[in-house]
C-alpha cells in the first residue's frame, strides 16, 4: 500500500495507440469483432474439452458398474450389454460399502456438529468479550493453521491411545473436530466482529443472560456464516483419508468410505471383482453429486470462503 | 451490564481450548521432543540428540522425496493457476461486452458447475477412479482406446518418470474448478470501465488480460499459490491410493507424509518418523514465508 512504489500499469498508463494503424479510434469494429468471435472460438473448444476431460471418467465408472469383468476389459467404451444390478448389491453388501458410508455418515455428522458448537463458542467469546488473556488464545487457535497434521502423527496416536480412543469413532470425532477447531474459529471469529452490537445491547437490557443471547440472539445472526463454514467442515471431513487410517486401523467394521474404498480397490486386484470396485465408486460419488446438484451455490461460497475472506 | 463476564468466558472456552490442546498442541508440542529420540514404542524412549536429523541427511527416500515436493511445487501451481486463469477469463470476460457490461462465453454457468465439481470429491476416491482410468491394459479408460487403435499401451504409474506426471496430473484435474471459481470472483470484483476505457485505448483480448486482469488479481493469485504449495507439501491421499505400492515404484513418486507413515506405522520407528514430521514443516514454513515475501508487490487500488 505504498504509493510512491512502481505500480503495475493501470489502464490510464497503457501506451496510448493512436499510432497505431491497425486500431484506429473510429473504424476499429471489425478487428476488434473478429478478435472477439476468433476468441470465443478458441475458448468454447478448450472449455468444452476440460468439460469432457472432468465428466468422462465420471460417466465411463458408472457405465462400468454395470458391466461384468469381461465386458470390461473387452469393450470400455460401450454401454453395458444389460444393467447389472447385482454389481451393486455385491459392493453394498460383501465389500461392506454399506457399512463404510453408515460410518462415514456418523463421523462427520457427529464431529462437524461438534465443531461447529465447540468453534462458534470459542470465535464467539474471543471475537465479542474483553478479557485477560483473549489475544493469546486466539493466536492458540490460528497458529494451527500453519502446522502440517503430519508432524502430529505419531505423539497424536499415542495420545488417543493411551486415553483408550483408539479403533473408536468417539476419537475420530474427538480428533476431526480438534483439527477443524483452527479454521472455524479463525474464521467465525471475524464473522462475529462484523455483527452490530446494538442488538446485542438491547438484548442484555431486557435481562437476557450472556449464554441465551449467543445461542437466541447471536447464532441466528452468524447464520450466512455458519452455513459457510459448515459446508467447508462437512467436506473436508468427508475427503479425509490419513486421520482414520492411522486411528482406525485395527476395527474394519469402523472405517470411513474413503479407507474402504481404498481398500476395496486393493482387493479388487485380487479377488478380479472389477464391476464391484466400479459399482463401489458409484456408490461413493453419486450422492455427492446429487448433493452438489442441489447445494452448488453454497457449496462453491463455502469452499472458496477461506480464500476469499 | 458486565455482570458474571469470567465464568461465561471460561466456561464457553474451556471445552474448545481442552479439546483443542489435547488432540493438537501438545502432540504437536511431543513431536520435536520425540524427534530427538530412538524411540520404536516398545522400551522407554532414549534420548539421542540430533542423530535422527543426521541420518535423514543420508537417506535416499528422504531426499527423494525432498525433491518430489520440490517438483510438486513448482509444477502444481504453475499448472493449475495458468489453466485456471485461462478458464476463469474466458467465462467472465471472453465473450463479447453489451452496454458496458462484460459478459463471459455462452454456457459459462455450466461450465463452472462442471469444472467444480472434482473439488467435492474425497482425494482418496478420486485417486481410486483414475486407478482405473491409468490402468496399463485394456480394461483402462486410456489405454482401451489406444489398445483399439494398435498403440502400445502407456504405463502411466509403472513407468518412473512418468508416474509422479501422472498424479500431478490428477491433482489438477481436480484442482483447476476450485480456482476457476476463485479467480472469477476476483475478476468479477474487478470493475467494468477499467476494461472498457482499455479497449477505448484499442486494448486487445491479449493487452486485457496480460495489463488490467492478472496486475489487479494478484493478491488472489498469491492466495492460490500459497494453497496450491501446501497441498503440495501434502499429497498423501493421492501418493498413497493412486502410486504402485505407496510411493513407487521404487520411491518415484513418494513424499514425505509417505515416508513419515510408513517409518511410523509399518517401522515403528516413531523416533525417525517425527524427525521427518519436524523437516516437513520447516519446509511448509520456509515455502510459506518465501511466498510471502517473494511475491510481496504493491496491490492496487481501484
Amino acid at each position: 500500500m505504498n504509493p510512491q512504489s512502481t505500480l503495475p500499469p493501470t489502464p490510464a498508463a497503457l501506451p496510448p495507440k493512436t499510432g497505431d494503424p491497425s486500431a484506429p479510434a473510429g473504424s476499429g469494429h471489425k478487428g476488434p469483432r473478429s478478435e472477439v468471435r476468433f476468441f470465443a472460438g478458441l475458448g468454447h473448444v478448450a472449455l468444452a474439452v476440460w468439460a469432457v476431460i472432468v465428466i468422462v471418467p465420471i460417466l465411463w465408472t458408472f457405465l462400468a458398474a454395470f458391466k461384468n469383468t469381461s465386458e470390461i476389459f473387452s469393450s470400455p467404451w460401450t454401454l453395458p450389454a444389460e444393467l447389472r444390478w447385482e454389481n451393486f448389491g455385491r459392493a453394498w453388501t460383501k465389500a461392506h460399502v454399506g457399512r463404510y458410508f453408515l460410518n462415514s455418515v456418523i463421523v462427520v455428522s457427529c464431529s462437524t456438529f461438534l465443531t461447529m458448537l465447540l468453534g462458534s463458542m470459542a470465535a464467539y467469546v474471543l471475537a465479542r468479550y474483553k478479557f485477560w488473556g483473549n489475544r493469546a488464545v486466539y493466536f492458540l487457535f490460528v497458529s494451527g493453521l500453519a502446522f502440517p497434521v503430519f508432524l502430529a502423527l505419531v505423539p497424536l496416536f499415542f495420545v488417543v491411545k493411551n486415553l483408550g480412543l483408539l479403533d473408536t469413532h468417539t476419537g475420530v470425532v474427538l480428533v476431526y473436530s480438534a483439527y477443524s477447531l483452527p479454521f472455524t474459529v479463525f474464521f467465525l471469529a471475524a464473522f462475529f466482529k462484523t455483527l452490530p452490537s446494538s442488538v446485542a445491547e438491547a438484548g442484555m437490557i431486557d435481562g437476557c443472560g450472556h449464554t441465551r443471547l449467543f445461542f437466541q440472539v447471536m447464532m441466528p445472526m452468524a447464520k450466512p456464516g455458519l452455513i459457510s463454514v459448515t459446508i467447508f467442515n462437512i467436506i473436508g471431513q468427508w475427503a479425509q483419508y490419513q486421520l482414520p487410517l492411522v486411528l482406525l486401523s485395527n476395527a474394519k467394521d469402523k472405517w470411513v468410505l474413503t479407507q474402504g474404498i481404498a481398500d476395496i480397490s486393493v482387493n479388487a486386484g485380487y479377488e478380479a471383482d472389477w464391476s464391484g470396485l466400479f459399482a463401489a465408486l458409484t456408490i461413493a460419488i453419486l450422492p455427492m453429486i446429487i448433493v452438489y446438484a442441489v447445494f452448488q451455490r453454497q457449496i462453491q461460497a463455502g469452499l472458496t470462503s477461506g480464500a476469499v475472506k | 451490564m458486565r455482570h458474571g463476564k469470567y465464568p461465561f468466558v471460561i466456561g464457553f472456552l474451556f471445552a474448545p481450548v481442552a479439546l483443542y490442546v489435547t488432540f493438537v498442541i501438545w502432540p504437536y508440542a511431543q513431536a520435536f521432543q520425540i524427534s530427538m529420540t530412538n524411540w520404536r514404542g516398545l522400551s522407554a524412549p532414549q534420548w539421542v540428540g540430533f542423530d535422527n536429523y543426521r541420518r535423514l541427511l543420508d537417506d535416499g527416500a528422504f531426499w527423494k522425496a525432498v525433491q518430489h515436493h520440490g517438483v510438486l511445487l513448482l509444477a502444481l501451481p504453475l499448472i493449475t493457476i495458468a489453466i485456471a486463469l485461462f478458464f476463469a477469463f474466458l467465462l467472465n470476460v471472453g465473450g463479447k461486452s453489451s452496454g458496458g457490461q462484460r459478459q463471459g462465453v455462452w454456457g459459462a454457468k455450466f461450465y463452472r458447475v462442471v469444472f467444480f465439481f472434482p473439488q467435492v470429491l474425497a482425494v482418496a476416491i478420486i485417486a481410486v477412479l483414475f486407478q482405473m482410468v491409468y490402468r496399463p491394459n485394456e480394461s483402462g479408460l486410456i489405454n482401451g482406446v489406444l489398445m483399439k487403435f494398435g498403440i502400445e499401451p502407456i504405463l502411466f504409474l509403472v513407468k518412473p518418470n512418468l508416474a509422479l506426471w501422472s498424479i500431478i496430473a490428477v491433482l489438477v484435474w481436480q484442482a483447476v474448478g476450485f480456482y476457476v471459481v476463485l479467480f472469477s470472483a476476483g475478476m468479477a470484483s474487478i470493475p467494468g470501465e477499467i476494461y472498457e476505457a482499455a479497449e477505448m485505448d484499442g486494448a486487445t483480448k491479449v493487452t486485457l488480460f496480460f495489463r488490467v486482469t492478472l496486475p489487479l488479481l494478484w493478491d488472489t493469485l498469491q492466495v492460490a499459490w500459497v494453497y496450491l504449495g501446501i497441498a503440495a507439501f501434502d499429497a498423501f491421499a493421492i501418493v498413497a491410493v493412486l502410486s504402485v505400492d505407496g510411493g513407487g515404484p521404487d520411491g518415484a513418486t513418494t513424499v514425505l507424509a509417505m515416508e513419515i507413515y510408513r517409518n511410523a506405522f509399518v517401522y515403528s520407528k516413531y523416533g525417525y518418523a517425527s524427525a521427518m514430521g519436524v523437516a516437513l514443516f520447516f519446509l511448509t514454513l520456509t515455502f510459506a514465508a518465501l511466498t510471502l515475501r517473494l511475491t510481496k508487490r504493491e496491490s492496487v487500488e481501484y
